[in-house]
C-alpha cells in the first residue's frame, strides 16, 4: 500500500472518510506516530473513541490480518502493524473507560509454564481488547495456581492459554486437568493457540478451541459469549 | 563434494546415490554436513542421504507433507528410509506422519535437543527457558535463518519484540572451528544477548545412526 505520495498527504486535509481509509494504510504500513496523528485528529472531530477503535483501528488490523493469513504479508510486518495499532489504543484506552464501550466479557490470557514467547499471545489480547473484551495478560511462563488464582480474582468468562514449544504446549492439559479435579472446568471457556499447536490437540486436551491467529481468537470469542449468554438467558 | 549451504537451505539435496546403498538418510539440509561426516567416518556406504530444504523449519507446518512427498518418492529404491528430522515444532504431526508412512524418525522436539543429547537437554528444563540455540548450520546461516526472516535487517526496532524474553545466545557446536564460535559471538552481540559456547558433537545424531546401522 505504500506509495511515494504519501509523504505529501496531511491528515488533517483529508476528509471523515478519507482519514480513516488513510489510517488503514498507515496500520498497514505499520506507521506509528501516523496512527497516533489520525487517532488525535478524528478525537478533535468529536468521533468517539469507540468509533476511532472499531472503524479505523479494528478494521484497519483486519486487513493486515486478512493478509497475513493469505500469505501477502508476513511476521515482521504484522507486528509493526500491531505496533502502530497499539499507539492508537494508548491513547483511546483511558477515554473508552470514561466514555464507554460494550462490553463483550473478560479474558485472562498467558503463555504457559517454561515458554517465554509472547508474540501470538500479545496479538490475541490487543485484538481481543479491541474487540471490547477485557484483559488480563498475566504474561509469559504461568504456572497452573497462577491461571486459576487471575481467573477466579477476576470472575472471568475466558481462559487464554499460549505455547510456542512442542515441549510446553501439553502443560495446558495439565492446567485443564487440574481445572477439571477443582471442579471448575465448565466455568470457563478455554481457548489454546501457539505454532505447533493444531485443532486435534486443542481437542485432546479438552480445550473448547484451538485458535489459529488474533482474527480467529476473536471470533471463537465473541462466538462462545454469544452462546453463553443465550444459554443464560433460556435459563 | 561438500554441498554449499545455501543450497542447503534454499532447495535440499537429491539423494547420492550409489549401488550399495539399501538405507535413504532423509534429512533436514541444517543436518547434511554432520550426517556425511557420521557417513565418513563410520563408512557407512550402505546408506544414502537425501535432504529437504532446510528452510522447511520456517513453515513447520509444511515439513510433514515434505517429509511424506519424499518418502513415496525414493521408497522404491531403498530397503528403508530413515528420517532425521525431530519434532522440530510440527506439534506431534511429524511422528503421526512418519507412523503412517512405517517410517522412523529421531527422537527428540528439535536439533539442538538431540546435538547436546535428549536427556541432557530435558534436564535443564526451565532453567534454560531464556536461551536461544544455534547450531553449526545455523551459526553459518544465521542472516538467512533469523536475521532477514525476522525482518530485523529491515527493522531493528523489531528485536524487542522478538528477544526481549531471551537472555542468552547458546552455541551449540558440532565441530570445533574458531571461526564459527567468532561467528556465534557476533551473532549474540547483534541479538544483544549474553553468550554461552558448549561443544555438544553429533550427541544423539550419532547413536542413533549408528543403532540404524
Amino acid at each position: 500500500m505504500s506509495d511515494e505520495q504519501e509523504d505529501d498527504i496531511i491528515l488533517a486535509e483529508l476528509d471523515d472518510d478519507e482519514l480513516v481509509l488513510q489510517m488503514h494504510d498507515d496500520l498497514y504500513d505499520g506507521l506509528k506516530e501516523e496512527i497516533e496523528e489520525g487517532v488525535n485528529i478524528l478525537l478533535e472531530r468529536g468521533w468517539t473513541p469507540y468509533k476511532i477503535l472499531t472503524e479505523a483501528l479494528v478494521a484497519g488490523m483486519k486487513v493486515v490480518g486478512d493478509d497475513f493469513r493469505d500469505g501477502i504479508l508476513f511476521v515482521p510486518e504484522v507486528l509493526l502493524a500491531a505496533n502502530a495499532m497499539k499507539a492508537g489504543m494508548f491513547i483511546l484506552k483511558p477515554l473508552l473507560v470514561e466514555t464507554g464501550a460494550p462490553k463483550m466479557g473478560k479474558m485472562v490470557i498467558g503463555t504457559v509454564k517454561g515458554d517465554i514467547h509472547d508474540i501470538g499471545k500479545n496479538l490475541v489480547a490487543m485484538m481481543m481488547e479491541g474487540a471490547g473484551f477485557e484483559i488480563r495478560d498475566l504474561g509469559i511462563n504461568n504456572p497452573v495456581e497462577d491461571y486459576i488464582a487471575a481467573l477466579e480474582e477476576e470472575k472471568a468468562d475466558i481462559l487464554g492459554m499460549s505455547a510456542l514449544l512442542t515441549t510446553t504446549m501439553p502443560y495446558m492439559k495439565v492446567v485443564i486437568d487440574t481445572m477439571k479435579e477443582k471442579g471448575i472446568r465448565d466455568d470457563y471457556i478455554i481457548l489454546v493457540g501457539g505454532a505447533p499447536l493444531n485443532e486435534e490437540f486443542g481437542r485432546a486436551i479438552g480445550a473448547d478451541a484451538y485458535c489459529r491467529d488474533a482474527a480467529v481468537a476473536v471470533e471463537t470469542a465473541k462466538s462462545f459469549m454469544s452462546r453463553k449468554h443465550n444459554r443464560a438467558a433460556e435459563a | 563434494m561438500r554441498p554449499d549451504d545455501n543450497t542447503l537451505t534454499e532447495r535440499g539435496l537429491a539423494p547420492l546415490g550409489g549401488t550399495r546403498a539399501r538405507i535413504l538418510l532423509l534429512a533436514c539440509g541444517a543436518l547434511a554436513h554432520e550426517v556425511l561426516a557420521l557417513k565418513q567416518l563410520n563408512g557407512w556406504d550402505h546408506m544414502d542421504l537425501a535432504c529437504l530444504p532446510a528452510k522447511l523449519h520456517l513453515y513447520p507446518e509444511k515439513i510433514p507433507q515434505a517429509v511424506e512427498e519424499a518418502v513415496l518418492r525414493h521408497r522404491a529404491q531403498y530397503d528403508e528410509i530413515f528420517v532425521l528430522y525431530a519434532d522440530c515444532g510440527t506439534g506431534g504431526l511429524l511422528a503421526a506422519k512418519c507412523a503412517a508412512l512405517g517410517v522412523d524418525m529421531l527422537e527428540g522436539p528439535h536439533c539442538y535437543s538431540f546435538f547436546e543429547g535428549n536427556d541432557i537437554f530435558a534436564s535443564r528444563g526451565d532453567a534454560e527457558m531464556t536461551a536461544f540455540y544455534l547450531t553449526d548450520f545455523l551459526v553459518r546461516q544465521f542472516d538467512a535463518f533469523v536475521w532477514r526472516p525476522l525482518g530485523l535487517d529491515r527493522h531493528p526496532e523489531l528485536r524487542d519484540t522478538y528477544f526481549g524474553n531471551y537472555r542468552k545466545l547458546v552455541y551449540l557446536s558440532q565441530t570445533s572451528d574458531a571461526t564459527l564460535e567468532t561467528l556465534a559471538r557476533d551473532h549474540a552481540r547483534r541479538l544483544r544477548l549474553e553468550y554461552e559456547h558448549r561443544h555438544t558433537g553429533f550427541g544423539d545424531l550419532a547413536r542413533e545412526l549408528t543403532q540404524k546401522a
